[in-house]
């Protein structure tokens, strides 16, 4: 895709006004990074950060048909979910292959679904190929809305001021509803993908760069930064929440991936559900955590060794700002035991030992509500 | 060292000449482009380089780089302060950021490579 086709968030202006290295990222013109990975990443662990994530697809449910409609392509149990409750999914294909991952918002008269920027035209088409009867409607309100999260231990702190409805009572993956700045509806949830608390926030397109520009002025006294989509990797590698593309997608199942808990085989009819099952009894590989030794970056793709046998491959890697290691996530043979034998990762041809180490990496100190 | 007397590679290396030695490092564009860089790999003294050919790598968080010789010649100084310290890069891609030091073959520095006002001006585009 040519750089004059990249779609533009509502904020595309102010990245490029502010430093944003901007990149294609799933067709998307996206700042990777405005000053530093390792800066932004620690900004997040240690205060806060903003990130503007307006790519990830965002669409819209109404009607009395639409929790069946979701319920019917998505692997988790939508009935199961209360009013302002979120749920992470997957949508599988007929073979058990996983399309997307997903959050799924339940709203008191809608559905919000949730999914990743380079796989929205196939989960739009997914819903099209599995209609319901009953009367629902699905409206794809990726473009005319904006999407900030707001992730780390001052999240509640900056947010909470400029915001009409109590925040701290919003317990995690939940949402509420309300207005920002006095006039700018919003729906706020408490959800992310860095391993810290924080919110999600979805506005008007037209309101985006107000809204972004008061969360930035509200966090500067903590040291607020804006963020890329560098960082966002980084922080969700340490929380070794898994990247569809990565850890998660067509030919990795959602047992290797350690997502099996979000699977529900007893939910009812599904699709997929008899290639799951399937699955669940032999799930072929099995997710590991690596630790290296020394500097070099494991990155997706390398060979896994153990005790000489190659036994899979890396899926991401990076080294961890908040640990100072170089750390990765592999699919290996379920045969492969942590313990005793030798593990290698083969770095371009160097034969870099390693460790298995729990996941995930990283885990915050602090719980809250 | 004087800055304005550096030559440049395509590939953002520079070098500088003085009697007989090139010594050779990366500008601070690309190390600016590179960004929360994590470590280095350097030749060995003795080293036989080729112009062109790669002679190590440099990894960022984000990507593995190669390192392009912009002289031909051998190895004939390694900067260990550098090999140990990645970081001293980003503070200084110049004086103390230097990685090798090579004794070059000929007597000149290969005519390809660009002066400071080429290489700024391509610096320039690129930065759009």
């Amino acid at each position: 895709m040519a750089a004059g086709e990249l779609l533009r968030t509502p904020l595309h202006a102010w990245h490029q006004a502010h430093g944003g290295r901007m990149v294609d990222f799933a067709g998307w013109s996206m700042p990777v990074q405005y000053t530093s990975i390792v800066e932004e990443h620690r900004t997040v662990r240690q205060s806060v950060g903003l990130f503007d994530i307006s790519h990830m697809g965002r669409l819209t449910f109404f009607g009395s048909g639409a929790l069946d409609w979701i319920q019917r392509v998505t692997t988790n149990d939508v009935a199961r979910l209360t009013d302002n409750q979120i749920q992470y999914s997957l949508m599988p294909n007929e073979r058990g292959g996983m399309i997307d991952d997903l959050l799924v918002y339940r709203q008191p008269f809608a559905f919000i679904v949730v999914c990743n920027a380079s796989n929205r035209d196939n989960v739009l088409a997914q819903f099209e190929r599995y209609p319901v009867q009953a009367e629902a409607k699905l409206a794809d309100r990726t473009l005319d809305t904006a999407m900030i999260a707001v992730q780390g231990p001052a999240a509640l702190d900056i947010v909470q001021p400029l915001f009409n409805q109590p925040l701290g009572s919003v317990g995690y993956y939940h949402l509420t509803m309300g207005r920002l700045l006095g006039d700018a509806d919003a729906v706020i949830s408490r959800t992310g993908y860095t391993g810290e608390d924080g919110f999600e926030l979805i506005v008007g397109a037209a309101q985006a760069e107000r809204v972004w520009e008061a969360l930035l002025e509200s966090g500067q006294e903590r040291g607020i930064r804006p963020c890329g989509l560098g960082a966002r990797d980084t922080l969700r590698f340490e929380a070794a929440m898994p990247l569809y593309g990565h850890e998660l997608s067509d030919t990795i199942n959602p047992f290797e991936a350690g997502v099996g808990w979000a699977v529900k085989l007893a939910k009812g009819e599904f699709v997929g559900r008899e290639a799951l099952r399937s699955l669940k009894a032999n799930p072929g590989r099995k997710r590991v955590g690596l630790r290296l030794e020394g500097k070099r970056i494991a990155r997706e793709g390398y060979v896994v060794r153990f005790d000489g046998r190659e036994v899979g491959r890396v899926t991401s890697g990076t080294f961890s700002p908040a640990l100072d290691q170089s750390l990765a996530m592999a699919l290996v043979a379920p045969d492969a035991a942590p313990e005793g034998g030798s593990w290698i990762v083969d770095v371009r041809g160097h034969e870099v030992p390693a460790t298995v180490v729990p996941l995930p990496f990283y885990r915050r100190t602090e719980t809250h509500t | 060292m004087d800055l304005k007397a550096l030559r440049y590679a395509p590939t953002h290396e520079w070098a500088y000449l003085e009697g007989g030695i090139a010594t050779v490092g990366i500008s601070k564009f690309a190390v600016d482009q590179l960004s929360d860089l994590i470590m280095i790999d350097l030749p060995a003294v003795g080293t036989k380089l080729t112009a062109g050919k790669d002679f190590g790598q440099v990894e960022s968080v984000k990507s593995v780089s190669d390192l392009y010789a912009p002289v031909s010649g051998e190895v004939v100084e390694v900067n260990q302060a550098v090999a140990q310290n990645v970081q001293l890069l980003s503070e200084d891609a110049y004086d103390k950021g230097w990685l090798i030091k090579v004794k070059i073959e000929g007597t000149s520095l290969p005519s390809e490579l660009m002066d400071d006002t080429a290489y700024q001006k391509k610096v320039a585009e690129e930065s759009h």
